[in-house]
């Protein structure tokens, strides 16, 4: 199996030219070209086609609105690319609001020299992860820079989307009692990154976690509403920086157990090889829910019908103890405390 | 996880624990010697579930933490004025040497680079003939036959841009100097299984003789790490001072002779000095003469001038198992990963980060 999807279904169009230049961001015909062979061609819907300055829509209700950059290094890795999580990472932190996405803004900045046909791969992601989600690229920008001022490419995403009539979701709604719920295996994102990170590749089957998480999320607001207290999404710093957060918020304590903690069996050895904690390993397709005690169970029962929530599994509750603390239950029946991420997670050394 | 899962088992752990339990009726210190020991003992919540007789005192066995503020320096002046690339181990350049740390350097545009191996640094020297390349070769015996074969490795490929700077330390001296200080309370060792692994046992039994203690090589798991308290309570409580091997599925009695080898083809054996605790007599490895052309300490012979540590650290007390990191009064408050102010907050396995990342509970120290 090729972890790195092909998108046959959306060939390059001969250009006349293979590399990004300087040009290509300066706004005049290279610019234009750019856009309307590949941009525009590819993620065009009836908003973006106006080629207006900005996106003009009508939305009603409560938004939410976020942002996110996308720098990740290699642009390609097992199970996905850079455009597909700039499209899940803002539609991911959109749906954790219990919004719908549905217009999302694109930006790149460019290295110069940056060759046209992984540039092409990447709008074919994007166009693929947005339908996918169900959201359109509604606006957007791109900028060259000089080579050796950025790193191949860089993108931001912004979107909005309208909060869910059952939506309840705010950090004051956590509260004593309520139960934990990890939607699927955890650090499966950054080990795929490390796995193929130059001067770390080692053979694997391990694949990124990324995908949009809007449609189970959305399911799982329609049949339990306000049994749904809050949602996360650990990304960098992984689970337990995610859940300092939340103890921080709200101040009480978080009691977790380990062997609870869904986690692949290689994902596992490669942690251990590498020297590195799970908990503090970047997920791109997962999310901690903190929900009413009552229904957890069913909410984890529905969950596992879903593919990307394969795993899902309760880890933990929410305590009057120890407050602003994360305190976790070793598999052998110590006790550990789980601290935030401090700086990057580095390798130890024998 | 084959031979992993089995000795995390909760059910296998907790016997140990009853045993213990069983039979110890008085105060006992035990020293684990190596920071990946005491790393586990506190990830794991062992420390907790020991009975209160059982006193575990965290050895000086955290490389990064004993490698002298001096070295720390020279790498960061090799890497911003003499424009080499200097590479080591993730942990390494987080320590402070005595103004910054080798980080700190990488962020102001020094070529600093975190690998996971020496014979990386073999190749990235091969593929960029017109850069130094200095590989920061810190550790225990454990690291030095990959240390020592990159050096070798060199030699063979022709690699003329490429050397090390040595701060290697042994685990026997170490454990002399434990049991020399008269502030020592140390009633038993755990020997630190991956060191065996490449030494082998038989510079052990001596000290066990010598110094009238039990030494038990002991492995990182908790089972392991269970196994080896008890036996080495087990012989204390019934008066004996032996040494026996806990991690048997590993190690081997006469070591890796292959590694052995390797160590001895590059290396001697010199006095060093650690971190926190001074010169200790033969007590680290240097590059050898015939090797001196990958000695970086020669190649680009720097002088560097000694540098004080920050007062308020006791973190030779702690590496010496006199004081527990909680007892330091800046603990938590002005010492913290993100800033430290000496090397056993820093590093994995130092004692301080393991107390200050699973153990802070017990303690009370605000976050």
């Amino acid at each position: 199996m090729n972890p790195i999807k092909m998108q046959l279904s959306c060939p390059m169009p001969k250009m006349d030219y293979d590399r990004i230049t300087l040009g290509h961001g300066g706004g005049g015909t290279l610019t234009n070209k750019l856009l309307e062979q590949g941009v525009f061609d590819i993620l065009g819907n009836e908003i973006l086609d106006t080629h207006h300055d900005g996106a003009v829509f009508q939305m009603n209700g409560m938004m939410a609105f976020s942002t996110d950059s996308f720098v990740v290094s290699p642009i390609f890795f097992p199970g996905g690319d850079i455009g597909e999580l700039a499209v899940n990472g803002t539609v991911n932190d959109l749906a954790m609001c219990g919004a719908k996405p549905q217009y999302l803004s694109l930006s790149f900045i460019i290295e110069e020299g940056f060759l046209v046909e992984d540039f092409w791969r990447i709008l074919c992601s994007i166009k693929d992860a947005c339908q996918r989600a169900g959201v359109k690229i509604v606006t957007g920008d791109t900028k060259v820079v000089e080579h050796g001022k950025g790193d191949q490419i860089f993108i931001n995403t912004s979107g909005v989307g309208i909060i869910e009539p059952k939506a309840q979701i705010r950090m004051d709604r956590v509260k004593v009692g309520d139960v934990l719920i990890v939607s699927n295996v955890v650090a499966s994102h950054g080990i795929a990154i490390m796995s193929v990170r130059e001067g770390l590749e080692f053979e694997s089957d391990i694949l990124s976690d990324t995908c949009p998480l809007n449609h189970v999320v959305k399911d799982m607001i329609d049949e339990f509403g306000d049994h749904i207290h809050l949602l996360k999404d650990p990304t960098r710093g992984g689970i337990a920086s995610v859940l300092n957060e939340i103890v921080r918020d709200v101040n009480l304590g978080i009691h977790l157990n380990e062997k609870q903690i869904p986690i692949d069996s290689q994902v596992k050895g490669a942690c251990e090889i590498l020297g590195l904690d799970p908990l503090y390993v970047a997920n791109e397709g997962v999310f901690i829910a903190i929900v009413d005690a009552k229904s957890a169970e069913d909410i984890v029962n529905q969950l596992k019908k879903n593919e990307e929530c394969a795993h899902a599994a309760i880890i933990g509750q929410i305590v009057a103890d120890h407050p602003r603390q994360v305190i976790m239950r070793s598999g052998i029946g110590g006790k550990r405390v789980v601290n935030m991420l401090v700086g990057e997670q580095l390798p130890r050394i024998c | 996880m084959k031979y992993v899962n089995e000795y995390r088992d909760e059910e296998l752990a907790q016997n140990y624990i009853k045993k213990i339990k069983d039979i110890v009726t008085r105060h006992w210190n035990i020293m684990e010697v190596c920071g990946g020991q005491t790393h586990s003992l506190v990830k794991n919540g062992i420390l907790d579930l020991l009975p209160n007789e059982v006193n575990m005192i965290h050895g000086p066995g955290c490389p990064v933490c004993v490698t002298p503020i001096h070295l720390i320096d020279k790498a960061i002046y090799l890497a911003e004025e003499k424009g080499v690339t200097l590479c080591s181990y993730g942990d390494m350049l987080r320590v402070p040497g005595s103004s910054r740390s080798l980080l700190d350097a990488k962020a102001q545009g020094a070529d600093v680079r975190i690998l996971y191996s020496p014979l990386e640094a073999v190749t990235l020297a091969q593929q960029n003939p017109e850069k130094e390349v200095v590989f920061f070769a810190v550790g225990f015996e454990t690291t030095a036959p990959a240390n020592a074969m990159s050096v070798v490795q060199a030699k063979q490929m022709g690699v003329k841009n490429y050397s090390i700077l040595t701060s290697h330390v042994l685990v026997p001296p170490a454990i002399e100097a434990v049991m020399n200080d008269k502030d020592s309370l140390i009633h038993g060792f755990l020997a630190a299984g991956h060191v065996c692994t490449i030494m082998g046992v038989s510079e052990y039994g001596p000290l066990a003789e010598k110094y009238k203690i039990p030494i038990v090589v002991t492995g990182f798991e908790p089972v392991d790490l269970l196994q080896g308290i008890y036996m080495t309570v087990k012989q204390l409580e019934s008066g004996k001072h032996v040494l026996e091997n806990q991690y048997s599925r590993v190690v081997q009695a006469k070591g890796n002779i292959k590694a052995i080898e390797m160590i001895n083809e590059v290396f001697n054996v010199q006095d060093r000095v650690w971190r926190g605790i001074g010169s200790i007599p033969e007590s680290g490895y240097e590059v050898k003469d015939e090797y001196e052309a990958y000695n970086a300490n020669i190649k680009f012979n720097v002088q560097i001038v000694e540098a004080e540590e920050n007062k308020s650290c006791i973190a030779g007390q702690v590496l010496k198992g006199i004081k527990k990191p909680f007892e330091c009064p800046e603990f938590g408050k002005k010492c913290k990963p993100e800033f430290p102010l000496g090397a056993p907050m820093v590093s994995s396995e130092g004692a301080c980060a393991a107390y200050y990342h699973f153990n802070r509970a017990t303690e009370n120290i605000s976050a």
